[in-house]
């Protein structure tokens, strides 16, 4: 046994204990089981690891060089993961989806110096030898056109979600074209590259792709960020995948598709609870039409106060409140949560229904609320409550816009039109936190605060919340 | 038309099928009304009452249509002319020979008892509002033999615990005992195979006990049917458990046309404590408890009273007759479209058919099923408004995969010996990923991600193996490269520990 074998060994050990992650992360029961699993394959992977680069005679430099990183790596990261509010997790992911495709980026830029570039002459005259040598150029090619993508897009998508850029989605002339053409570039380039591997074309495929995952981020609106988020968590494993078959590294390539895919069947989801279509998000070209000119009237809608509401909440039985991301932006969980305590205190039924695209991220509702220890039990999500809404009494909608919209059900001409949408509107009573008369990300009027059981509480969600617990 | 009002034959009969006030509103849609001298009496209504609200005292057999509680006696039978629309209580399934009799004498019978359970029928369900009265009385007869208060109490002459009840059966007259036991103060459990009732049992502030088993009930009918044997023994169990903890259990499973089903036997009888009250409303369909007498109270050796009345509703005469009343006074509105006082038989309208048995001396019971109630919910529950891509025909789907698999085995048959490996491990393992993810957990999504983020750190692998072999600019990228991809295994880990550790449960 040598060492390069027991490596290989430990690989796919670290590989299963990966899945084994993934598969218990799905259930609330094993989850935790499930992180630990991850920490445990890691942990394999970087011991084998570095076993296998002593064996393969790193310098003292290097080996220093490695604890240094990643004691500095492990402080940051650890560091960032404790004091990084529950609302600012979007923003995180999104910056760790950078880092991944950064340093894939990075990885195939070595791997072009240490072949291409003549700083590995064995390794180089083995590939020839084996006849890769071109597929390695391919390999270098696309690794780092998919690891760019990444990390501009993740930059873009966290600039949007931290407010740094405007998250209103750009609208260059052409912005298809631009796509496409970026794309038949980097073909065109490749191929160019594995006739003849020089350094500016290397240079020419980064700005490139570098440009066009901009582009693609850049090109969608903050509403759709879920959707973006998921799919830049995709690319990022695509990005792994990629570094895997550029260094022969099954672990990698392993590891890569397994994110890869999982993040594409989470992407694929929310599409499918926002109704659009997964090749066109995929292929970042769904940035929102305009919709025609808003004209028409609704009427008028009703206000209460804080004291109104408290007693309409009293009077209740069953009360469902569907938060959106106006309550983490107010940060009124905390108050939601004491409220739900108190009302579930005096025997009321109280639930959440959360709809799958509420947040930033996909689950970001029901992180929030765990935060601030709402049982996870009376979390329901849209399907599993939707029919209940009928026999419920009053309905809080708290920051919530587009996903209690009823025109996506009631008004083909709509561009909701078809999006699976909570039906609050079916309930006794409709209280609707929000800050104005303004309309949701979609751009869209919601004729739900013109209906006649439908009442607007104005105001901070969070200011509002703790004046209904003090009315209580 | 004449309605008659019969004077129950029945002995024991407390209630009669029309009050002054229901007479009333019978004459409004321009029936006469004949009531048959001394009816009212047992419920509190005197012929004087019933002839100022405007009916005449007479034989009841004169009336085209003719109302009574239970089914005539013999001789009032007899009495009744060929073409007279009988509407009484009858239990169709339980008298087959019955019906063939009426069908011979050619009378029209509605059966109130017949009644399908629908939203629109709910105002002519005498089972309904007989059982609300029965599950009041029930308790009120309980607490009338049970040797202590209900409600707790601390008092300056000691402490008094709270009774426990246990309800089995949570149909109309369950909920009615859960509400009037728990009104009363009473800690109240009840159970039911039909899991659908919990919020019910809740919203009345009962607690309900379901029963571990795995055929639940989903009712078609809105009404309970019998259960499988693995379920009556964990039932059974679950009853054993608690029976010697509660100090009064009232038992109300019926299961239509069918003898009562046997919940409480005599050990668990005998593991009440002394003074226990058990009330079985099933009494008259053979109990549900076994050693019920019905029509009588029995006290068995270790103290436990139990109670097999059989005419509860008719211990409030009044109120009930009142009910009753108005129930067949709904019924006549449905069936007198006109107001004009003449009977219309509409064979297309589900309740009329329903509670039909015999028409034109012909049987028509069993009437053509009915679905209603809770179980359509669940079929409804598809959204409606959902854009649906009609899904590719198996044929198109077959061919899309076909050309898939063609150009993967093109692409890896000419792909070199060593990428060939990779390339098999890379698809499976795509494979491996798409079916790992599938079933997870909506609220999970965010650890979930935040965990991938992690474990795609692993790319520092790639950059360990580049980091010090000689070339320096190899080396610093490698060395930015980890870096980077520490900061996401160390942080992706972290954090998600931080989000699972506050996901609880209440």
């Amino acid at each position: 046994m040598t060492v390069e074998s027991a490596a290989q060994a430990a690989y796919l050990v670290a590989a299963l204990l990966f899945i084994l992650a993934l598969a218990g992360l799905s259930r609330h029961e094993t989850a935790k089981q499930g992180n630990n699993y991850g920490m445990a394959g890691m942990a394999v992977a970087l011991v084998a690891t570095i076993a296998l680069a002593i064996d393969r005679d790193v310098s003292h430099t290097g080996l220093l060089l490695i604890g240094v990183a990643m004691v500095v790596g492990a402080a940051v990261g650890l560091w960032r993961a404790r004091v990084v509010e529950m609302t600012g997790m979007p923003e995180l992911i999104a910056m760790l989806h950078s880092f991944v495709g950064l340093a894939a980026v990075l990885v195939g830029w070595n791997g072009y110096l240490a072949v291409e570039g003549g700083a590995d002459p064995v390794e180089a005259a083995a590939l020839a030898a084996q006849g890769t040598l071109g597929i390695h150029h391919a390999e270098v090619f696309i690794g780092v056109f998919i690891g760019a993508v990444t990390f501009t897009g993740s930059i873009v998508a966290f600039g949007k979600l931290s407010g740094r850029i405007n998250s209103k989605p750009l609208m260059l002339p052409g912005k298809n074209v631009l796509n496409v053409g970026a794309l038949l570039a980097f073909v065109a380039l490749t191929v160019w590259f594995c006739i003849s591997p020089q350094l500016w074309l290397l240079v020419a495929v980064t700005v490139i792709a570098l440009l066009l995952g901009w582009h693609l981020v850049a090109s969608i609106g903050g509403g759709d960020m879920p959707v973006v988020v998921s799919m830049l968590n995709s690319y990022s494993g695509w990005a792994a995948a990629a570094s895997g078959f550029l260094l022969e590294n099954d672990l990698l390539i392993v590891t890569g598709a397994l994110v890869g895919s999982s993040g594409a069947y989470l992407s694929y989801i929310m599409c499918k609870a926002m109704n659009r279509s997964f090749i066109s998000v995929i292929a970042g070209g769904f940035g929102i039409e305009a919709g025609p000119a808003e004209d028409k009237d609704y009427g008028d809608h009703r206000e209460v106060n804080a004291e109104q509401v408290a007693e309409l909440l009293e009077a209740a039985k069953s009360v469902i409140i569907t938060p959106g991301y106006g309550m983490a932006v107010a940060q009124a969980q905390y108050g939601v949560a004491d409220l739900t305590r108190k009302l579930r205190d005096r025997g009321i039924t109280v639930r959440f229904g959360i709809h799958p695209v509420a947040g930033r991220l996909p689950g970001h509702m029901n992180v929030l609320l765990a935060e601030a220890k709402v049982p996870y039990d009376i979390v329901l999500e849209m399907d599993e409550i939707n029919d209940d809404f009928p026999s419920t009494d009053v309905v809080l909608v708290i920051g919530a816009n587009d996903t209690v919209n009823p025109a996506a059900e009631d008004d083909p001409t709509s561009p909701i039109a078809g999006m699976p949408v909570l039906r609050v509107w079916e309930a006794g009573q409709v209280i609707i936190f929000k800050r104005s008369m303004a309309s949701g990300y979609a751009g869209v009027q919601n004729p739900l605060f013109f209906r006649e059981n439908a009442a607007m509480l104005f105001g901070d969600a969070k200011d509002r919340v703790e004046d209904i617990i003090r009315a209580l | 038309m004449i309605i008659g009002v019969l004077r129950e034959a029945h002995p024991g009969e407390t209630r009669v099928a029309a009050t002054p006030a229901t007479v009333a509103q019978l004459l409004k849609l321009e029936y006469a009304v004949v009531i048959e001298p001394g009816a009212g009496i047992a419920s509190g209504f005197t012929d004087e009452a019933y002839a100022e609200a405007g009916a005449t005292v007479g034989p009841a057999s004169s009336g085209d249509i003719v109302f009574g509680i239970n089914m005539p006696s013999a001789e009032q039978l007899d009495g009744l002319r060929e073409g007279t629309t009988l509407v009484c209580l009858i239990a169709p399934a339980l008298n087959p020979d019955l019906l063939a009799d009426l069908a011979r004498r050619r009378i029209t019978a509605l059966a109130m008892d017949a009644v399908p359970r629908i939203s629109r029928a709910q105002s002519l369900d005498v089972l309904s509002s007989m059982a609300n009265i029965a599950g009041y009385r029930a308790v009120i007869e309980a607490a009338n033999v049970f040797g202590r208060f209900f409600t707790g109490q601390v008092t300056a002459a000691g402490k008094v615990p709270p009774a426990k009840v246990l309800v089995a059966g949570v149909g109309v007259a369950g909920l009615a005992a859960i509400g009037t036991a728990g009104g009363m103060g009473a800690i109240v459990y009840a159970t039911d195979p039909r899991p659908e009732v919990a919020d019910q049992v809740t919203s009345l502030g009962g607690e309900y006990l379901p029963v571990e088993a795995a055929d639940v009930e989903v009712s078609a009918t809105g009404y309970a049917k019998e259960m499988s044997d693995d379920y009556n023994a964990r039932a059974a169990a679950l009853y054993a458990s608690r029976v010697p903890d509660v100090d009064i259990v009232i038992t109300t499973a019926l299961i239509p046309g069918r003898p009562a089903p046997r919940l409480i036997t005599a050990d668990m009888v005998a593991s009440m404590k002394r003074g226990s009250v058990i009330v079985d409303m099933a009494a008259a369909n053979g109990g549900n408890v076994e050693g019920t007498a019905a029509g009588e109270v029995v006290v068995t050796a270790n103290g436990v009273t139990i109670i097999g009345y059989t005419d509860l509703p008719g211990r409030l005469p009044a109120q009930a007759s009142q009910l009753f009343g108005t129930n067949l006074v709904n019924l006549m509105k449905l069936m007198t479209p006109g107001k004009d006082g003449a009977l219309v038989l509409d064979w297309d309208d589900v309740v009329q058919r329903g509670v039909t048995v015999a028409r034109d001396g012909e049987v028509t019971w069993p009437p053509p099923a009915v679905q209603v109630s809770a179980a359509p919910a669940a079929v409804a529950a598809a959204p409606v408004a959902k854009v649906v891509k009609p899904p590719a025909s198996p044929g198109r789907r077959f061919a899309t995969v076909g050309i898939a698999a063609a150009v993967l085995l093109l692409l890896v048959a000419a792909a070199p010996a060593a990428l060939r490996v990779h390339l098999t491990v890379f698809a499976l393992a795509i494979v491996i990923g798409y079916y790992v993810i599938g079933n997870v957990h909506h609220a999970l999504h965010t650890p979930l991600m935040s965990v991938t983020n992690a474990i795609s750190g692993i790319i520092v692998v790639g950059a360990l193996l580049q980091i010090g072999h000689g070339d320096t600019a190899i080396t610093t990228l490698s060395f930015v490269a980890i870096l980077l991809a520490s900061i996401n295994v160390f942080g992706g880990f972290a954090v998600t520990r931080r989000m699972l550790s506050m996901f609880s449960r209440s």
